[in-house]
């Protein structure tokens, strides 16, 4: 196959690796109940953490390990005005993205434009040598194939373990997990902290591996595009890879279209943005009464089969409270 | 003094005490004094008669957006669409600023429309993905943003780009009829300020005297509720999210041709997400707005004095703004928890 195709899926695999990190994680984290709405300003602020780290230390584990610890951080704030004050979780979310935001670009001043560590390529033995497979997937790096083994593991875990059916419960029906004697409100914690780590790690992702070191806003927009990954793929960690794997595809497809002749004059902002805009629209169209339409056109199996597979619900009690008695 | 009253002041004070020592601590951790910032953030906003007219100036488009924004937040709407409604309110006006040539009195009024029918279509698209496409409010607002974002760019870079050719700074000025008058020799303009004023009145009551008010009200309380009693939801819906668009949209409009005489890339400014941050630390009371946005207006005007000053970055202002209101909503929150608890 044409080396520039192979390069080109390779490349989108990699971009997808952050938010395939920030998109499972935060659907760890809605699955218990809770929103964290602050993903936009946690990548951010752990993304700068992590370049700072790695370039301050020369190591870049220990850049992701502070990415980790930030993200967990801020989900903290999140849990405790969520479970313990009761606010509304959207709102302190939003404090939250401005409030991250803003730190990183003064924290991050010293670190812009600068060179700096970043995680180092490693071809898998045995399946980087595939043909084909092993080009786009396997001659990366740990924290791609890290996102790889996520998808996984979340998903096992969620749909085949006991804990993952715990925390099911505790996102859809609060009161009846209770009843059942599961606390809820320490899965809550647990899987918000858990949750934010991963947010973390993407941020780490982007400032070591995808968009190297630092600058102002420099991973603006992508949180959001996360947070709509997670809908988009309806709270399940292969459909939320897949939303991933799409916008690194638009993304792609964008700075393709930007070399192209016929799209000289186009500014190139232009194609920065829409595939931000192009997701969201994407969104618009699975939820819309135009779906339902299209679905009503085939027999109720079907239908079922086809609504699971483009549509989720989300959890009954997500942002919601829970009360004891 | 009655003791509850020491006890509020108390639940006030606390979260302006914490942000304050929150800032100097994040301060101290780059090696820059502790307190001096924030005095330089003050300092620099009212230092001179040109500062104070800068900070009503930034007051005019937090106001404006503060005001449309209480609308959609007291139907329980997160409209964050309001940095795509300013864009689109400042488009609307360029438009007529760079087609139509009339004297200054109907020109200024034709700009004025034309921002608030952008801003209130931008809304009004938004309200529509929310109701008929059931897109949650905050990502087809940010869907919009990102698509104003592109349009604009895309404008000043093809057809409205200047004969030198295009640049981040803009489009050619427009014809001085255009122009908002500014008092003397500030870039304050009366008339955007007077402006601001009527859309807070409004705001104000529509929401305290009018049923329609009322019923946005009921809404944000229990918008089942609400539909069970009969309230048209989905058309109050699209309602306050074309009120409040037309809002942002006049801030763009005064933002395009009171303050840039151009449109430039950047003419939201951020004042889309700050002013939703005025609305949460208003607790979504409009009677707040005006004090709120006075105080982000000024942190605002006086951070890049951190830069001139201090060789600090001007985003030490955003975190004060930011944990204050955190810390008011984890305060509004623990006070709540301890109220209960006590009883």
């Amino acid at each position: 196959m044409d080396p520039f195709i192979i390069n080109t899926l390779a490349s989108i695999v990699a971009t997808a690796a952050p938010l395939i990190y920030a998109g499972v994680g935060e659907t760890l984290t809605e699955k218990s109940g809770v929103i964290n709405l602050s993903l936009d300003g946690t990548i951010l602020l752990s993304a700068m953490a992590a370049f700072a780290v790695a370039l301050n230390t020369g190591s870049v584990l220990l850049g992701f390990l502070t990415a980790a610890l930030i993200g967990a951080a801020i989900a903290a704030i999140v849990a405790v005005a969520s479970i313990e004050l009761e606010q509304e979780q959207v709102a302190v979310g939003f404090v939250l993205t401005m409030l991250t935001a803003d730190l990183s670009s003064f924290l991050g001043n010293p670190y812009v434009n600068r060179p700096g560590p970043y995680l180092g390529q490693y071809t898998l033995p045995v399946l980087g040598k595939i043909p084909l497979i092993g080009p786009i997937f396997f001659q990366h790096n740990w924290a791609v194939y890290g996102s790889y083994v996520l998808i996984l593991l979340a998903w096992w875990w969620m749909a085949k373990t006991q804990p993952g059916l715990k925390l099911r419960g505790v996102g859809e029906r609060p009161e009846s997990a209770f009843a059942r004697g599961v606390n809820v409100n320490v899965i809550r914690y647990l899987y918000t902290l858990l949750g934010g780590a991963m947010v973390g790690i993407a941020g780490a992702t982007y400032s070591l591996v995808v968009k190297l070191g630092w600058s102002h806003n420099h991973t603006a927009g992508n949180g959001w595009i996360a947070l709509a990954i997670v809908i988009f793929g309806g709270w399940d960690p292969w459909k939320v890879a897949g939303g991933a794997y799409l916008f690194g595809a638009l993304k792609a497809l964008g700075s393709v279209l930007q070399r192209n002749p016929a799209f000289v004059n186009v500014p190139t902002q232009i194609f920065s943005t829409a595939p931000f805009a192009l997701m969201i629209l994407f969104l618009a169209l699975t939820s819309s009464g135009l779906t339902d339409r299209f679905l009503e056109m085939f027999a109720p199996p079907t239908r079922r089969r086809l609504e699971n597979l483009i549509r989720g619900r989300a959890p009954a009690a997500l942002g919601r409270p829970f009360r004891r008695g | 003094m009655k003791r509850s009253t020491l006890n509020t002041i108390l639940w006030v004070l606390a979260p302006i005490v914490s942000a304050l020592l929150f800032t100097a601590l994040i301060s101290v951790l780059v090696g820059a004094p502790a307190v001096q910032p924030i005095f330089e953030i003050f300092n620099g906003a009212l230092e001179s008669p040109q500062k104070w007219a800068d900070v009503a100036m930034a007051w005019v488009p937090l106001a404006l957006v503060g005001a449309g924004m209480s609308l959609t937040f007291a139907a329980g709407l997160w409209n964050i669409g309001a940095e795509g409604q300013i864009i689109l309110g400042a488009i609307f006006a360029t438009w007529v600023a760079r087609n139509i040539a009339l004297p200054q009195v109907p020109l200024l009024t034709l700009i004025v429309l034309a921002g608030l029918i952008g801003g209130a279509f931008w809304g009004l698209l938004t309200g529509l993905l929310r109701v008929y496409a059931r897109v949650h409010e905050i990502f087809a607002g940010l869907g919009m943003n990102f698509i104003a974002t592109a349009f604009i760019i895309w404008l000043i870079f093809n057809p409205w780009k200047p004969a030198r050719g295009a640049t981040m700074s803009g489009t050619e000025p427009f014809p001085p009829a255009a122009w908002v008058p500014r008092l003397g020799n500030t870039r304050l303009s009366l008339l955007s300020v007077a402006l601001a004023i009527v859309a807070l009145l409004i705001a104000y009551f529509l929401l305290k005297g009018t049923r329609f008010g009322l019923e946005l009200r009921a809404m944000g309380k229990n918008i089942r509720a609400a539909a069970l009693q009969g309230i048209p939801t989905q058309r109050h819906m699209l309602s306050s999210f074309t009120l409040c668009g037309a809002m942002a949209g006049l801030a763009g409009a005064l933002q395009a041709t009171a303050i840039y005489h151009r449109l430039i890339p950047r003419i939201s400014g951020g004042y889309g997400y700050a002013g939703m941050l005025v609305v949460l630390l208003a607790g979504f009371r409009p009677i707040w707005i005006p004090a709120v946005a006075l105080f982000f207006a000024i942190v605002g005007v006086g951070s890049p004095r951190l830069e001139l000053n201090m060789q600090l970055d001007a985003s030490l202002g955003g975190v004060f703004e930011g944990a204050i209101v955190l810390f008011v909503l984890l305060g509004a929150g623990l006070r709540k928890r301890l109220n209960k608890s006590a009883s």
